[in-house]
């Protein structure tokens, strides 16, 4: 396994567009998944098109490490196969005349690297292709396609992985069957992952960084937990909206069928799962399932209940408060009536406990 | 039966085609390729020019190819400073005629399948590390294969059947510019129908065989697509 030679991505990137401006000056991380979220016609899509050269912005600065793809001031622009990028597409793009060895070798006969090479053999195996190399793209499922595609980029030894929606064009059950593979994708790779997504799902599953872009413009940036709590962006006030919280397995309570682990904000009760003390866990915690009282309940039928303390509110209109809370290093959202808040004289700095109805497992 | 001189028009018309066929395929791909990708407001003047012998009487596309190629006109004058004569009565000026007769034939079924394959295929390329040369010859020429057949076939079957241009061009010199169709005009001036018949349905079944062949081949294509 090789690490990251990148030390981050900048982008400074205009490009006029049917609808909107794209304008964005970005820097993102070296490491890990960064999710490009927004709705559809935000310019998540043309964002990372600009980034593979697909779109030529009109004017635009864009350097992946020490590597310059772009500088329209000095009219240097680095055209799409000299960058060593790969590219998922939504619909996975085989080339259908070649069958999937053909499709896989088409990218290792064009390494666009010497050193870093990502094995042929590991691509086969994480994406689990190897009873399909013989076929057709047209004799493959969806879903297959989808994995062949992820694997045929990972075999171009890629700098930066770019994903534009690789689970949209699939039906939710072979999005369950990717999903496992994204998330490994995610250890067995050291290079930046740049992943466009609309589905809120795929960002608590997947993310490590968030970027969140609407009518073309950056309106969120920064690491997951931070950008999805953040009072003055857009996800805290989303109806979905939710904490991600990471932590670790400490223990099993077969007989309740649940399971208890470990995060920075204090020790939760999660559903039974079925993975061995120390698993890493990641949960998410909807902002709606969290309430607040001023005394720890004596007798309440929700488990768990954590001291916290206040750190910001914020009114999101039709009677709805969204309240930002330090729960020991971690921070978590609780959306609550505003008569209740006013009820309760909620301000920040205050101590509260948070009552937490339900938690669901992304990782 | 078919004599002598027929079979020499035969076998003359054979190296007509085949050498305009694959002048075509030459010169047809990169212009297909070009007026499929171009964004150019002169790609409607270029489509319209290449498209002109579909609609133009044979004889129109004839007349001005004998003035331009004779020896008082541009083509013919170039020639003559090349040192190979006028190309007007020969067998070259009978091929180079037959390529601008049939260049419809052969640059729309291309321009249509390059169109058809979508900018996707090549993008994939692109972001797996492929230039363009290498795009075109790996991504775009293999999926563009049903529309060489389709090209190559009505190129072909085309050049055999002119008759207009090649006697405007070529006139109707044995071994030299008489092609089939310009002999089975011959046999009926001298009300040989006999003759005429031979090579006039040898002609006709040539012809449908021909087209037969492509459309089963392309039906069989769309067949194996839909059932995948």
């Amino acid at each position: 396994m090789t690490m990251s030679h990148v030390s981050s991505i900048q982008a400074r990137l205009r490009l006029a567009y049917d609808q909107f401006d794209l304008a964005v000056d970005l820097k993102l991380p070296a490491n890990g998944v960064t999710v490009l979220f927004g709705h559809s016609g935000s310019g998540k899509t043309t964002l990372l098109r600009c980034i593979a050269g697909l779109e030529r912005p009109t004017q635009g600065f864009l350097k992946i490490g020490e590597t310059l793809w772009q500088d329209s001031d000095s009219d240097f622009f680095l055209p799409t196969h000299r960058r060593n990028l790969a590219y998922v597409f939504q619909e996975a793009n085989l080339f259908p005349h070649l069958s999937v060895r053909g499709n896989l070798d088409y990218a290792v006969r064009r390494l666009r690297t010497k050193d870093r090479v990502f094995p042929l053999e590991q691509a086969i195996e994480l994406l689990a292709i190897g009873p399909l190399l013989a076929r057709l793209p047209a004799r493959l499922s969806g879903g297959e396609r989808q994995r062949v595609a992820i694997a045929r980029a990972l075999a171009a030894s890629p700098d930066v992985l770019l994903m534009d929606e690789p689970l949209a064009s699939l039906d939710e059950q072979r999005k369950q069957d990717i999903l496992p593979y994204l998330t490994g994708l995610h250890q067995a790779l050291q290079i930046p992952i740049l992943y466009v997504t609309h589905s809120l799902q795929e960002v608590n599953q997947l993310a490590d960084h968030l970027l969140v872009l609407a009518a073309g413009k950056a309106v969120a940036c920064g690491p997951l937990a931070e950008t999805l709590t953040r009072l003055d962006g857009p996800m805290a006030l989303d109806r979905q909206a939710a904490s991600v919280w990471q932590g670790k397995l400490i223990s099993h309570e077969a007989e309740y069928h649940l399971s208890h682990a470990e995060f920075a904000g204090g020790s939760l009760s999660l559903p039974y799962l079925d993975m061995p003390i120390g698993s890493p866990v990641r949960i998410r915690i909807y902002a709606r399932d969290v309430s607040i009282t001023l005394q720890p309940p004596e007798a309440s039928s929700i488990l768990n209940i954590l001291p916290a303390r206040v750190l910001a509110l914020s009114e999101m209109g039709q009677g709805q408060t969204v309240v930002q809370l330090a729960v020991g290093d971690e921070v978590l959202l609780a959306h609550i009536t505003q008569k209740s808040a006013m009820l309760l004289g909620v301000q920040p700095g205050m101590a509260v406990y948070v009552q937490i109805k339900g938690t669901s497992i992304v990782r | 039966m078919l004599n002598a001189a027929d079979l020499d028009t035969l076998f003359l018309t054979f190296r007509v085609a085949s050498l305009a066929t694959l002048l075509l395929l030459l010169l047809g791909t990169p212009l297909a390729w070009k007026l499929a990708r171009s964004r150019s407001r002169w790609k409607g003047v270029i489509n319209s020019i290449v498209a002109l012998p579909l609609v133009l009487p044979p004889t129109v596309l004839g007349f001005y190819l004998l003035v331009l190629m004779g020896p008082a006109g541009v083509v013919g004058k170039f020639t003559q400073w090349l040192g190979i004569g006028t190309l007007p009565f020969s067998f070259g000026g009978l091929v180079v005629a037959s390529v601008l007769y049939s260049l419809p034939f052969v640059v729309q079924p291309l321009q249509n399948a390059f169109v058809a394959m979508g900018e996707a295929p090549l993008e994939a390329a692109a972001t797996l590390g492929a230039g363009p040369l290498d795009r075109f010859f790996s991504v775009a020429l293999p999926l563009a294969k049903p529309g060489f057949l389709t090209a190559g076939v009505l190129g072909f079957t085309h050049t055999v059947g002119e008759f207009g241009v090649v006697l405007m061009v070529g006139g109707n010199i044995p071994d030299k510019t008489r092609v089939v169709s310009v002999q089975i005009y011959n046999h009926v001036e001298a009300l040989e129908y006999g003759q005429a018949h031979w090579l006039a349905g040898g002609l006709l079944i040539f012809s449908f065989l021909v087209l037969l062949l492509l459309y089963n081949s392309q039906q069989t294509q769309a067949l194996t697509q839909s059932l995948k």
